[in-house]
């Protein structure tokens, strides 16, 4: 820097212009050029890079930073009913805080003698998570549901050594297409039919898609589009009958209320953990995870990193963590590793668990009761408008589409409307799903009151008279 | 000069805190949630009457139960059993750069103008976070002198995959899938080099380093043909220097019609010095978590963004941010997509603080950051190699970037005392413990240590003088080395727990399943 022997930068203690002189003479160079030798000329980027003016002041950052964040709107203000796979929740301050401590935010790899504290927040979290599942070990989480779909596809594939998965018709397009680029060399993907009226699978066509070289169904529930599943008596016998497998994707919100998938037949449960006390950060708060039982052949197949507790030598009192058969991994065998590892979402483990425990099993069946009372009482009052119609009856948790086809406009047209309204409607799903018309899915939780619903019941009656 | 440096009296806390299921008292609760107002109930009944057939729980988790005060205690302790960077010196996180995450951006990244944005509103409301998206894409650009952007993938490795389904897509689109099925790395690069690349159905050639540590040319040369369908390669390696033949490597690989992909996941030490663009690349990565100070919260959230040349620019993930002079929009109508990575558009508040970091420094700042980090470890490497037992491996003569990966060959040799004794033993002095070294341990009893600009000298010193001594205990009071930590959270554990899976216990339930019955 020009001025650098009176402007060291507050981020870089050795920009002191005499700390480095000090510091290339101990190394025993005259100029920090000569300790870029080894890239040729040629190689060299000899320009100034072209960015904008730095900030000088803290003070002038945080305003710069404030002032263009300033032209987003979000949720804390405005009415959302937005969902499809990011969610909308309170966050308790007790997460918020545990969160954000530095020990935790800023830790990395860490070890065995340095970051027992995180290791046992892992363990922790790994234990409240399977038990809400219905399973039993799970590894650290992953990116989000959709990296936790294609790897419970795969290890599907890998375990029954079969080349085919099964997905129902109105699974998440968008999930879809992760799976598709993430699964086609070892899977193909077969489409089995959802009904439209149910929003559910077609049984008869599960039935004839079932094949020797189906590794295993794949199916979300609820549905992207809302509908719960609840006929896994004989979904469970026909996938198991055939020797494949039952890989299930699970709000975790759901399951204080909801029977666990572990309980109704799933083989491998994976989801997003993003509902339990993370925010969604214009979808940044994703964390996936994908759990099995306690057996060694599924267990070796988990692409992840698992942290044992583990006992102090000689007998001493006390424990600490270690990870455990870290050879299946990509750190150890490279090309030969069951799929790659690495750093992924490992901060949420923390805020779901500090979630879990401040819910405990109390607060995790009354906020399910909570938002699957109002999601119903949402459902009601909007088919009461005029125009307006909800093509699937079946039950739903927090999400549901509605229809305006009767209405003579488009969602794009109503959800402009709304926002003037300082409403965030349901998303438009008309591109995704023709087949329903001009439909929206519309999310209700655990913070939208009485009146927050009968607002959105009311504007939608103004904006689509 | 050697300067003087007085080693810390260290005691890690150690608060012994129980497991948390262990702490449960049945009937406490930690926090309340809303309830559903009596009118709706009275119109749409009760939850169990809603829930479909089968499906209501029929056993409630087995979750703890404990009051509020006591679960913010009890994480409170845990973190106090962690030592991020913010409370220790991990000059040792080599190949992570570990540097500072300032304050300002997690003040920042708590407003809800971020933390309370859904990935859905109407492309109006997110015309901020469009803009910081667009704007560190920019800056991205310019400091890899590539044409097009995405900060979907949510870490280095999915960085990777994704730029590998990129050539993948690539090839099947000119119809050379089937032909080439091949891609080359290196032993120095890092291990999901390649693991993503068979993750995604490609055989993988892996190239050992000849004798003076550079990958070995006459078995690139041999290995590059017909068959090659892209290079993933690091550079500088994990060893810290600048391999200057890479645009060799890189001519070879084009003039077999094969893509070549920059894993810079670390960028720390070059950047404004060397861009991807000049070295012959297509297609590059670079951590936010790493050169661009996003803190790495205990292994993510992260972002591995990934910028290509206009030619492979129709193949990126959807959506792309663009501006079209007055207004930031999502483009989800590319050529030829690879389609979705990850959900959304990946984790933007990591995107954020990156740009916050950045328009801190600015060019000549960066410049700055990359020059200091690049003297610090000089200056690093001239303390350690001081010390008798140290060496470094490979590359008489040439000075290195950013980190190095150096051996306790000779002190194992010469005490028995391996890298991981000293790895336990500077915990004991208040040192989070170091990188040793991907496997396989090409360098023999590894460690590779990276003092980035973040460290000031007393640190550096302090660093170096605490290797000092635990070399100098090594060969005189060993015993004192090889049954280390004594300071630490715990003393040294059972391994056996590491290579036996009827020992392994990940959850409160395997535990008790496992081990509290045999108690």
């Amino acid at each position: 820097m020009k001025d650098a022997k009176h402007n060291a930068h507050p981020y870089i203690p050795n920009s002191v212009w005499e700390t480095k002189q000090f510091m290339l003479d101990e190394i025993g160079v005259k100029d920090v050029e000569e300790l870029y030798r080894s890239i040729p000329e040629e190689l060299r980027y000899r320009k100034k890079m072209n960015l904008p003016d730095p900030f000088h002041s803290e003070y002038e950052l945080k305003q710069h930073v404030e002032s263009i964040l300033a032209k987003n709107k979000d949720c804390s203000t405005a009415l959302s009913f937005l969902g499809g796979g990011c969610y909308q929740h309170h966050i308790p301050a007790v997460v918020d805080e545990v969160v954000s401590r530095g020990e935790f935010l800023t830790a990395y790899q860490g070890a065995t003698y340095t970051d027992k504290g995180r290791f046992q927040v892992i363990f922790e979290y790994v234990s409240m998570l399977t038990d809400l599942l219905g399973m039993e070990v799970a590894g650290m989480p992953t990116f989000d549901s959709f990296s936790a779909s294609g790897t419970g596809i795969r290890m599907a594939g890998r375990l029954t050594d079969r080349d085919e998965i099964l997905v129902p018709s109105n699974i998440c397009p968008q999930r879809l297409a992760y799976i598709e680029g993430y699964c086609k060399d070892i899977m193909n993907i077969v489409m089995v039919k959802a009904d439209n009226s149910t929003g559910l699978i077609d049984l008869d066509d599960l039935e004839q898609k079932i094949k020797d070289n189906t590794g295993g169904l794949f199916i979300e529930n609820p549905g992207y589009l809302g509908a719960i599943e609840y006929r896994w008596d004989r979904i469970s016998s026909m996938v198991h009958g055939n020797g494949s497998l039952l890989v299930v994707s699970v709000n975790p919100m759901s399951l204080g209320l909801l029977e666990a998938p572990g309980n109704y037949g799933a083989d491998i449960v994976t989801g997003d953990g993003q509902p339990l006390g993370v925010h969604m950060q214009c979808g940044g708060g994703a964390t996936g995870f994908v759990a099995v039982r306690d057996d060694d052949l599924f267990i070796n197949e988990l692409p992840s990193l698992l942290w044992s507790i583990a006992p102090l030598k000689d007998g001493k009192d006390g424990f600490g963590f270690t990870y455990a058969v870290p050879t299946r991994l990509s750190y150890v065998a490279r090309e030969d590793s069951v799929e790659f590892t690495g750093t992924a979402t490992a901060l949420w483990s923390t805020a779901n668990a500090v979630y879990l425990a401040l819910m405990g099993p109390r607060g995790m069946r009354e906020i399910g009761e909570t938002i699957i009372e109002k999601s119903h009482y949402a459902k009601k009052v909007l088919s009461e408008i005029e125009g307006v119609s909800i093509p699937i009856q079946t039950p739903h948790f927090n999400e549901f589409i509605v229809n305006f086809d009767g209405t003579g406009r488009t969602v794009s047209q109503i959800n402009k409307a709304l926002l003037a309204h300082d409403i965030f409607a349901g998303k438009d799903i008309s591109a995704e799903f023709p087949e329903y018309g001009q439909s929206a899915l519309y999310c209700i939780s655990e913070i939208h009151s009485k009146a927050d619903i009968d607002k959105l019941a009311h504007c939608l009656k103004e904006v689509t008279r | 000069m050697k300067p003087h440096v007085n080693l810390l009296n260290y005691q890690a806390p150690n608060w012994d805190e129980p497991l948390l299921m262990d702490l449960s008292t049945p009937g406490e609760r930690g926090i309340f949630v809303p309830r559903t107002e009596d009118a709706i109930k009275d119109t749409v009944g009760v939850a169990a009457k809603l829930v479909p057939e089968g499906m209501l729980r029929k056993t409630a988790p087995d979750l703890p139960e404990l009051s509020q005060p006591q679960v913010l205690r009890h994480f409170l302790r845990l973190s106090q059993m962690t030592q991020g960077t913010d409370v220790a010196n991990d000059i040792g996180g080599g190949t992570c750069t570990m540097k500072y995450s300032p304050k300002l951006n997690e003040q920042i990244c708590a407003s809800p103008k971020i933390a309370e944005i859904h990935p859905d509103q109407d492309e109006d409301t997110m015309q901020g976070i469009l803009e910081i998206l667009y704007k560190m894409g920019e800056v991205i650009k310019e400091i890899t002198g590539m044409d097009e952007v995405s900060f979907q993938p949510g870490s280095g490795s999915q960085a990777i995959l994704t730029n590998t389904a990129i050539v993948r897509a690539c090839q099947i689109k000119n119809g050379t899938y089937d032909e080439k099925d091949e891609i080359v790395t290196t032993m120095f690069s890092h291990p999901s080099d390649a693991a993503c690349p068979s993750t995604l159905g490609y055989q993988v050639n892996l190239i050992m380093p000849d004798e003076n540590g550079y990958p070995d040319m006459d078995t690139f040369k041999a290995a590059v043909g017909r068959s090659t369908a892209a290079l993933l390669i690091c550079n500088p390696e994990d060893t810290g220097v600048y391999n200057p033949r890479i645009r060799e490597f890189t001519c070879l690989v084009h003039e077999a019609g094969g893509l070549c992909i920059y894993d810079q996941a670390n960028a720390n030490g070059i950047m404004g010095k060397a861009r991807a663009r000049e070295a012959g690349f297509d297609l590059v990565h670079l951590n936010l978590h790493k050169t661009f100070s996003s803190p790495h919260g205990g292994m993510g959230p992260s972002c591995g963004v990934i910028a290509v040349t206009k030619e492979l620019a129709g193949f990126l993930p959807v959506p792309v941010v663009r501006f079209d002079g007055s207004r930031y929009y999502l483009d989800y109508n590319l050529s030829a997509s690879i389609g979705k990575i990850r959900s959304f558009y990946g984790n933007v508040e990591v995107v954020l603080r990156s740009y916050a970091w950045t328009m801190a420094l600015g060019a000549e700042g960066l410049v700055e950051v990359a020059e200091t980090s690049v003297i610090n470890n000089n200056y690093l490497r001239k303390r350690l190699l001081d010390i008798k037992g140290v060496s470094m491996p490979y590359f008489h003569g040439e000075v290195r970037l950013d980190q190095i990966r150096f051996s306790l060959e000779q002190l194992e040799k010469d005490t028995g005392v391996t890298t991981e004794d000293v790895n336990h033993r500077i915990v004991d002095y208040g040192l989070q413990s170091y990188w040793e070294s991907h496997h396989p341990h090409i360098v023999a009893q590894p460690f590779t240590p990276e003092p980035c600009e973040s460290y000031s000298l007393k640190e550096i010193d302090y660093w170096a003088a605490v290797m000092e001594k635990v070399c100098t205990e090594a060969y005189e009071t060993p015993e004192i080395v090889k049954t280390a930590p004594h300071n630490g959270i715990i003393t040294k554990i059972d391994e056996s727990v590491m290579f036996d899976d009827s020992l392994l216990a990940a959850t409160y339930k395997q535990y008790k399943k496992k081990w509290k019955q045999n108690q």
